[in-house]
């Protein structure tokens, strides 16, 4: 782990060696009625350029609130962050004052949200608020931030753009609005996007076309994405590694075609055998059984213990560290080497 | 989906896709997590609400045992001296006394009483008035609907303070139960339409359309599942208006229209010393003091009940 | 647009109607009799007593009397009080000072409310916020009928005896100027509720998703609750100020009978006592009117303030 250097603005380029992002063991704690919520427990992964990461898990397990400590817009009381670094290029964020947190958001690393309608502000028009990325950091006209929106909207694309920028939000579908928030966050060519759930509010058509655009966008530039998502069926496609996240803590590390093919965790295991097929129809429908850890008060030893089919005394006791499988994978499960056998389960 | 318990900026966990509301399980909850049981136990908890019920404690102890508080009787005529006219504070009077020589200090013991009975007796009724309707309208819709929405559109348009000045007027007399009616009169159309919105959201919501599928009555629906969840509104607007009324009894008896002679009203006393009020302010002060404690008491517990049945606060 | 005002206008008819019938009513049902008050402690000649009560028409059934009022007042004829005065000359005067003062409170508390709500919503949580939430309270709680009297003291006549003449106590005689403190006595509960509004509205609309957008643009602080905030709020606000201009100017009687105003308040008093009937219907018939087009301009606010509301 090294030391990283004295808080100032990230770098412009990459020094060398230095991974795009780096989230390093991040604890994220809430400070709550009823005590300290754990949401996130010791995550580290990193993104290059160019990269897409996708973040798997259900609700509860930490995903989107490592999103939003990356991003600095978690609400500072309540949430704190006890331990970890968030390196972008080498600097770590959270020891930036929030000024240059603020230079950093949007302008390097921009998010999009689950839901569009209610992301996107009612009362201004979609090209004002497109627009608007435009004339706070760069001090661009109106006119000259409108020209870029419908750039931007073309991009996207939305069609009839030029028409389209003086319209509300709640004039457009699901999917445009998507699309929108899109173009908003890559307006200023970030170097860095999280997409927190895209697709889930939207449907499997438009989802696909989302996915596609992303992929597109991505590929385009040398943008990295952060796919948060916990459908497995959307990652498929775009993603280079997948990160699996269960109790705020990562479960297992891999690259794509690894997951899906063998799976190192009995979690990613169930979640796998959850998916519904075509071809198994008439078959009751595979769930883990058992619930989600109440974060305010986790199992002991392996946070997965009490709904896994490979439990053994071990599990109750002691919490598995992330073991390296191989040289791009990891797994925090005591007994991988039976999951990955298939022996069980 | 957000994953958080306490959300940045994102909606509290309305569970999506069939799962459990996550970990919101308190340490020392009550067992049975209704919405009138959180409520109470959030409420115990809150120091606005403790004051306000003390306050109210003390006040309520007043109106019904004045005794317990001055020995002195200012119904009794023989209780004041008009040569002690406009005397300030001492230890005979601790709040001075009044134009007739009467000791302020028990006078305005004894003014809480009314001014409670028409707080209490006003917002009763409204409640009950403005509640049903509105719970039938609501719920019918229909003509009942429309002809009542018109009705208390009308009500709406003209001035509480000036419709009750008028409908006194017609009374004649000024006791308790003119102005109560005066002010409920004016006043039920609020509690209406707030239920009235209350019920419908309700009404569209997929409990009752469970219910319904499942053969529910009317009247069942109405009062077994609409009441409970629509009643919340209307409570907070109720525990506040109660304070409006405490204050527009005490208007309009100050305007002389409201509880006149020998009844005695805290508006009626700061009428009484209005006019020699640089030279005794206390006559009017006094009761002013107690008038905006008792109006405060109320609307503080009005404050803090509707922060805890507000289900967004949660 | 124009088709949904129309609509408005013309929805509105029955409900002025219904409001004046009530009112018509109501002074109908005022026991006294209002020639007899008009001669005071005299008696009248009888043949004088039914000249009078011919020509107003005080003989008809009370539907009769009404029709008579009703068609009266469609032509913008308020009628004359039982002494011959234009009812229309009396109101227009008391209107202008009750106009007045409304208008200072509303100006007052839409400035005052809304700045004050907005420090202490982004004083959210600390010493600021809790002190204006406290003392909103407190204001509230404290009757206009309180307040006037202690501000009058204090404000009008000790520092009038402190040498500085600044709010003058009484009357209208002194200009706008009378105006400033009656003004801010109606307008204090509203101050208080409006600030508090203002404060509620924003802070819930900063755990708006779209807040956490903005600030995920990188947007400056200010700007998000100055711009992206606050153009949200003011819908409830909007709608609270509408819905208030009716309510000071019911209110406003107190007020004026604490400091002297002639205001309608203080004439609907005596036309009440006179049983001066169409003074009375004529005092409520243009309160009811104003109202209602308040709500009209408040309505057609709501279009301007939020896109997803547009009218055909």
């Amino acid at each position: 782990m090294k030391r990283t250097s004295a808080p100032t603005v990230p770098p412009e380029e990459a020094p060398d060696g230095e991974p795009l992002l780096v989230v390093d063991d991040l604890h994220v704690e809430f400070v709550t009625r009823q005590g300290v919520v754990k949401a996130v427990n010791g995550v580290s992964y990193s993104l290059n350029p160019g990269e897409t990461l996708a973040v798997l898990g259900e609700s509860g397990s930490g995903k989107s609130v490592t999103a939003q400590a990356i991003m600095g817009i978690l609400d500072s009381p309540p949430a704190r962050v006890p331990r970890g670094e968030i390196r972008f290029w080498g600097t770590n964020l959270l020891a930036l004052p929030e000024e240059a947190r603020t230079r950093v958001r949007g302008r390097r690393i921009a998010m999009i949200f689950q839901d569009a309608l209610s992301a996107l502000n009612p009362v201004f028009t979609v090209g004002d608020q497109i627009g608007e990325m435009f004339r706070v950091h760069r001090g661009a006209s109106r006119r000259d931030a409108t020209k870029k929106a419908i750039e931007l909207m073309d991009r996207v694309r939305i069609p009839a753009a030029r028409q389209r920028v003086h319209d509300y939000p709640h004039q457009f579908s699901g999917g445009m609005r998507q699309r929108i928030m899109i173009a908003m966050s890559i307006a200023l060519d970030p170097q860095v996007l999280i997409a927190d759930e895209p697709t889930t509010a939207l449907d499997v058509t438009v989802q696909a076309q989302i996915m596609e655009l992303l992929g597109e966008l991505r590929r385009e530039s040398e943008m990295g994405l952060i796919l948060i998502t916990h459908d497995l069926g959307v990652v498929a496609d775009v993603a280079d590694k997948i990160a699996v996240m269960y109790g705020g803590r990562i479960v297992e590390n891999a690259l794509v075609h690894d997951i899906y093919r063998r799976p190192a965790h009995p979690y990613t295991k169930g979640l796998l055998a959850s998916i519904p097929r075509v071809d198994q129809k008439g078959r009751e429908l595979y769930a883990i059984k058992g619930m989600p850890p109440n974060l305010l008060d986790m199992p002991t030893g392996c946070a997965f213990h009490p709904r896994c089919s490979y439990r053994q005394d071990d599990c109750v006791v002691e919490a598995p560290p992330l073991y390296e499988i191989g040289p791009t994978r990891a797994g925090a499960c005591h007994h991988w080497r039976e999951v990955l056998d298939g022996s069980r389960g | 989906m957000s994953d958080t318990l306490v959300p940045a900026g994102g909606k509290t966990g309305r569970p999506k896709h069939g799962k459990p509301r996550r970990g919101t399980r308190r340490a020392k909850a009550p067992k049975d997590a209704s919405l009138w049981g959180d409520a109470w136990y959030d409420l115990r908890r809150r120091p606005l609400f403790v004051g306000a019920s003390f306050l109210i404690t003390v006040l309520v102890v007043m109106a019904v045992f004045p005794s317990l508080f001055t020995s002195v009787n200012p119904f009794d005529a023989r209780s004041c001296e008009l040569a002690d006219a406009r005397l300030g504070m001492s230890e005979a009077h601790w709040f001075g006394t009044d134009n007739l020589g009467c000791d302020i200090y028990a006078r305005t013991v004894h003014g809480a009483r009314n001014s409670i009975v028409v707080g209490l007796a006003t917002t009763v009724v409204t409640a009950l008035v403005g509640g049903l309707l509105g719970l039938f309208a609501g719920f019918r819709g229909g003509a009942l609907d429309t002809l009542l929405s018109r009705i208390t559109e009308i009500f709406f348009a003209i001035p509480s303070i000036l419709g009750a000045l008028l409908i006194l007027a017609v009374f004649r007399t000024g006791n308790v139960w003119t102005v109560m009616l005066a002010l409920a009169v004016l006043t039920w159309p609020m509690t209406y339409r707030i239920m009235r919105a209350a019920v419908i959201t309700a009404k569209n919501q997929d409990y009752v359309l469970a219910a319904r599928a499942l053969g529910a009555s009317a009247w069942r629906i109405m009062f077994r599942h609409i009441l409970p969840n629509a009643i919340a509104s209307v409570i907070v607007v109720a525990t506040i208006n109660l304070g409006y009324f405490i204050a527009a009894e005490a208007g309009l008896s100050f305007l002389g229209v409201g509880l006149r002679s020998p009844d005695i009203s805290w508006g009626l006393m700061i009428s009484d010393a209005r006019e020699r009020f640089l030279e005794a302010p206390w006559a009017l002060l006094f009761p002013a003091l107690f008038l905006s404690l008792t109006v405060l008491a109320f609307i503080m517990l009005g404050d803090a009940v509707r922060d805890a049945l507000d289900p967004k606060l949660r | 647009m124009g088709r949904y005002i129309l609509r408005r206008l013309i929805q509105a008819i029955p409900v002025l109607l219904g409001a004046t019938l009530l009112i018509y009513a109501i002074v109908f049902a005022l026991p006294g009799d209002p020639i007899a008050a008009l001669a005071g402690e005299k008696r009248m000649d009888p043949d004088i007593v039914a000249i009078l009560r011919e020509r107003y028409h005080l003989n008809d059934p009370f539907l009769v009397q009404y029709w008579y009022y009703i068609v009266g007042l469609f032509g913008g004829d308020f009628g004359t009080t039982y002494a011959g005065v234009g009812v229309g000359e009396i109101m227009a005067g008391k209107f202008q000072v009750t106009i007045n003062l409304a208008a200072t409170a509303l100006a007052m508390e839409a400035v005052i409310g809304v700045g004050l709500g907005l420090y202490a919503a982004l004083r959210q949580g600390r010493a600021g916020d809790s002190t204006i939430l406290a003392s909103t309270l407190v204001l509230i709680s404290v009757p206009t009928l309180v307040t006037g009297f202690v501000l009058q003291l204090l404000l009008g006549v000790k520092l009038k005896q402190a040498g500085i003449d600044l709010f003058p106590v009484a009357g209208v005689t002194e200009g706008w100027r009378g105006y400033l403190l009656p003004g801010f006595v109606l307008a204090g509960t509203s101050i208080a509720y409006l600030t508090r509004l203002t404060r509620n509205s924003l802070v819930e609309i900063m755990r708006a998703d779209y807040i956490r957008t903005a600030v995920a643009k990188g947007l400056p602080r200010k700007r998000i609750v100055g711009r992206h905030a606050l153009r949200n709020a003011l819908i409830p606000l909007v709608t609270y100020l509408g819905a208030d201009l009716g309510a000071l100017m019911g209110g406003a009687v107190i007020t004026e009978t604490i400091f002297n105003l002639p205001g309608i308040g203080q004439q609907l008093f005596s036309s009440v006592y006179l049983r001066e009937q169409p003074v009375v219907v004529g005092i409520v018939t243009v309160l009811v009117l104003i109202y209602i087009l308040a709500n009209l301009v408040v309505d057609l606010l709501y279009a301007v303030l939020d896109p997803r509301i547009r009218y055909e």
